[in-house]
Order: structure tokens, then C-alpha cells, then sequence
């Protein structure tokens, strides 16, 4: 996999509920829910861990899953989420600024 | 989100909180039910601690209203603190303040959609009951700021003697500015339990004109239809979310378990939110009442369908009591007499009166302001 960086779009709001995480986006008010799997990759985009890591270090450790089907999996929920805004996807490691709601933004 | 609310549910997860963060206001609405003196607001070191504990007790959907938001001066301080902390931000407001600047940095904040009050589309008649001159022209503009910036914007239209013929206007205004209408008949007696704002509630034979109105109710056969009998699923259900999944916070920090439900339960200057939340006698007494406990509205035919609001019942005295307000309703909807009318009818011998829509019985007026 050619490194990616992913990190959160400034213009969503999230929460974790009971272990899974509720995301809506302010742009369209599009609202989901994401799976323990999806959550912890959410929970890793920093705009500073490539996203080859986020598969071997979490998702294929903490889940057990094999790396070809993890990666498979990984690159489908990025796809989605960057689709609707909320994910930002870049082959640069993505500011903090780019991804915290401020007016400076 | 219907499975969303549910899972709050089973978890006891406060996922709405309504914050208001001031009672201030630059307008003086004849209906308005708060005290707009300042009585030791919270500091802003204050509200971000708080809202850090709805954060850490997974509230979700932030409303943050008043009084004015905008009176005050770290309103957008208070916003971006909001944001950072990742909360879905709903703002009511009049809008009177709100310019294109404001409009913009609410954009970029990434406020989830803005409502304001829009009581008639006459100047006169609106700007009677803010007692603002230009106070109409001036929320209009505000709403094409917002709209042209993209926000989702939804108009409150509450419902009083003073405008009750604007609705018309009023929906034809929002259809026009491409935004949502949204309309209340509801007057809630004063924080404090003065009744006196009541008289301006709209006579039970104006609300059966709203509720058999197409324009706004929809499908009237449907809206107005007879309730169905109660079934086993109804009895065990709860009233409303109020403390279940969604709390209230006033200025000075007080918590309640809705805006429209002054049971005071606790304060977040003396204590954590999440304890409140979760050890409150009052919240749990809220959260223990299944419809069957409900003296009167457990033997009503509209139990499954009413919008009884135990807010309104416990500002009549007994929060498990009927909402007498939402017996008229039910009544003007379907032309069925509900439970309590009844037994009222049999206590006093005599046909329900065709008077004022509400008779409130005196209440002990509540603490709602510590300190
Ligand atoms: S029914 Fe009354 S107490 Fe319950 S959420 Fe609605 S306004 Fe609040
Ligand atoms: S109509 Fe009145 S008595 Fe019947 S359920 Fe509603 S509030 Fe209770």
C-alpha cells in the first residue's frame, strides 16, 4: 500500500458511545456509526501515522485479522468516509490545523 | 439515530444537553418565561469546565441558547471551545445580532444549524412582542446571512393571542428563504411559577383551526385520527427523554432534566455533571416513572399518543399528573376527551369550560436560581 495519511475533517462531530463512535457531518447532517474495527482506525488519524501503520500496529494486532484482508477493508472505509468530507486523505502527513474547528482555520 | 437514541438509552447516556449560557437578552418577549437579570452567570472558565464533563459523559447534541447567546462577549470563545470538543452545536437565538461576520465564523465553527424565533412576518406585530423596534427586519437579514453561508437554518414560530393569524406569513416567509418552519403552541408559566404569561396561550377553539390545518400539521385524518388502545408497550414506556438522554443547564449552573422541566436536581458549580447525572434523587425519581404509575394518564385513552409533558405537569404540582395543556391538545386533535377532563368534569359537576386554554393550579414557587 502506498502510504496515505488520513486525519478528521474539521467540520463533523463525534462521540464514542458503548465502545462505538457516532459521527455527523456539519455539512450535510450525514450521520454514522462506526464498528469497534472502523473506530479504532478514527481514533488513529492524526494526520501523523501513515496508514500502513495504523493497519499492522492496530488493526491487524488488536483484531486478528489477516494483513491482505485488513488492508482490503481499511482502503474501502477511507474511501467512504473521505466521500462524504468527513475523512481527509493526503500522501503528506495533514496539519493539526486542518483538522481542529477554529475560526482560524 | 433511532438506534443511536435507544443505545444512549440503555447505557444511560446523557446525548442531549440544552446549555443555556445566559439569560440576558436583548429583546423583551411578552411570553418569555425567564428573568433576564444577571444573577452570577457562570464564568467562561466555568462553561468549558462543564462543557469538558458533557464531553467526558458523552453528550453529543449541544444546544446552546438563552436569554441571547450572543449577549455574551466569549460567546465564540465558548463556541470554538465547543467544537474542539466535538459536540454536534445547535444555536437558538432572535439573530438580531448576527451579521455576516458572526454568520461566517459560525460556518467555520461548524455549527451543526441555527433556529430562530420568528413570531409574525408584520413588523408590528412582531416587533410587539420583542418589544425591539426593527427587531424583525433586523432577524430577516440575520437569516440570509446565515443561509447564504450555507447554515441550516429552521424558524420557531410560537404561537400566541398576539399573532395567532401570522402562521400563514410566518411559513410563507421560511418557504421563501429556503429554510425550515417549525411552529409551538406552547407558553410555559414563568421559572419562578408566576402564572400571569398564560393568558396570551392561544383559546383550545383556535388550536383545533392549527391542528386540522394541512399546512401544518399534514396528513390531518392521521394527525387528529382517534388514539389506538393502549398495549402493554406503551404502559412500560417512558414520558419523555427529559433526564433519561437529555438534561438542561441554566447560567448560574443549575441542572434540570429539561428547559421545560425546573425540577432542580443538582448544580455544577458544587458538583460533577456525571454525578448529577447519575446520582441524583431527582433524576432517578424522574427516570423510575413508567406510564402505568401515572394516576390519571395511565386510565386516559390518549396515553400512547399524548405529548404530555411532565415538565408542565410538575409546574402544575405533580410531575406524574396529566399536563392539562396537553389535554387540551389531545382533546382539540381527536375531539376525545381525555381522563383528567373527565374526572374534572365529575368533580365539578359541570361541562369542561370553553374558557382560557389553561388553568394552572398555584404552585410552591421552586428555588431555580442557588445561591
Ligand atoms: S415532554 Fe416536556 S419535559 Fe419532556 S422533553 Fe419535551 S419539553 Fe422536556
Ligand atoms: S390527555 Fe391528559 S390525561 Fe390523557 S394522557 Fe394526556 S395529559 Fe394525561
Amino acid at each position: 500500500m502506498s502510504d496515505k495519511y488520513i486525519a478528521k475533517s474539521s467540520a463533523i462531530a463525534s462521540r464514542l458511545l458503548g465502545g462505538e463512535m457516532m459521527i455527523m457531518s456539519a455539512v450535510d447532517s450525514t450521520f454514522f456509526t462506526l464498528n469497534p474495527v472502523a473506530t479504532v482506525i478514527w481514533q488513529a488519524a492524526d494526520g501523523r501515522t501513515p496508514l500502513s501503520e495504523i493497519v499492522a500496529c492496530q488493526v491487524c494486532t488488536e483484531f486478528e485479522v489477516d494483513p491482505e484482508t485488513a488492508r482490503r477493508d481499511v482502503e474501502r472505509f477511507v474511501e467512504e468516509l473521505s466521500g462524504h468530507g468527513i475523512l481527509l486523505v493526503s500522501e503528506h502527513s495533514i496539519p493539526d490545523s486542518a483538522t481542529s474547528p477554529s475560526e482560524a482555520a | 439515530m433511532q438506534e443511536m437514541s435507544q443505545r444512549a438509552l440503555d447505557l444511560g447516556v446523557p446525548m442531549s444537553v440544552h446549555f443555556d449560557i445566559t439569560y440576558r437578552c436583548n429583546e423583551r418577549c411578552v411570553h418569555c418565561y425567564l428573568d433576564h437579570d444577571d444573577h452570577g452567570e457562570m464564568t467562561t472558565g466555568e462553561i468549558k469546565r462543564v462543557l469538558d464533563e458533557l464531553a467526558d459523559a458523552g453528550t453529543f447534541f449541544l444546544t446552546l441558547s438563552g436569554g441571547e447567546v450572543l449577549m455574551r462577549r466569549d460567546f465564540f470563545e465558548l463556541l470554538e471551545y465547543a467544537r474542539h470538543l466535538m459536540f454536534n452545536v445547535r444555536i437558538k437565538t432572535n439573530a438580531v445580532m448576527i451579521g455576516e461576520v458572526e454568520a461566517q465564523r459560525m460556518v467555520k465553527l461548524g455549527v451543526d444549524q441555527v433556529q430562530v424565533s420568528i413570531y409574525s412576518h408584520r413588523p408590528q406585530v412582531h416587533d410587539a412582542i420583542t418589544k425591539l423596534p426593527g427587531s424583525l427586519r433586523r432577524s430577516m437579514e440575520a437569516i440570509r446571512f446565515l443561509t447564504q453561508q450555507g447554515l441550516r437554518v429552521t424558524i420557531a414560530n410560537v404561537l400566541m393571542t398576539a399573532n395567532l393569524r401570522d402562521h400563514a406569513g410566518v411559513q410563507a416567509l421560511a418557504r421563501a428563504l429556503g429554510v425550515q418552519y417549525t411552529l409551538d403552541p406552547t407558553i410555559t408559566p414563568k421559572m419562578d411559577g408566576d402564572t400571569s404569561i398564560l393568558n396570551l396561550r392561544i383559546p383550545g377553539s383556535e388550536l383545533n383551526g392549527v391542528f386540522h390545518n394541512e399546512n401544518l400539521v399534514g396528513n390531518v385524518e392521521e394527525f387528529c385520527a382517534a388514539p389506538p388502545v393502549p398495549d402493554e408497550d406503551v404502559m412500560e414506556g417512558y414520558p419523555c427523554s427529559a433526564g433519561h438522554t437529555l438534561a438542561y443547564i441554566s447560567p448560574y449552573g443549575d441542572v434540570f432534566p429539561c428547559v421545560q422541566f425546573p425540577l432542580p436536581s443538582g448544580n455544577v458549580r458544587r458538583q460533577k455533571f456525571l454525578d448529577i447525572w447519575n446520582h441524583s434523587s431527582e433524576l432517578n425519581d424522574v427516570r423510575s416513572i413508567r406510564a402505568k404509575d401515572l394516576p390519571v394518564c395511565s386510565t386516559c385513552s390518549h396515553v400512547g399518543t399524548c405529548t404530555r409533558c411532565p415538565g408542565l405537569a410538575y409546574m402544575e404540582g405533580n410531575m406524574r399528573g396529566p399536563s392539562t395543556a396537553d389535554c387540551e391538545k389531545s382533546f382539540h386533535r381527536t375531539g376525545i376527551r381525555s381522563a383528567n377532563m373527565l374526572r374534572r368534569e365529575g368533580q365539578e359537576d359541570r361541562p369542561i369550560s370553553s374558557g382560557p386554554l389553561i388553568h394552572i393550579q398555584p404552585m410552591t414557587a421552586q428555588p431555580v436560581v442557588q445561591q
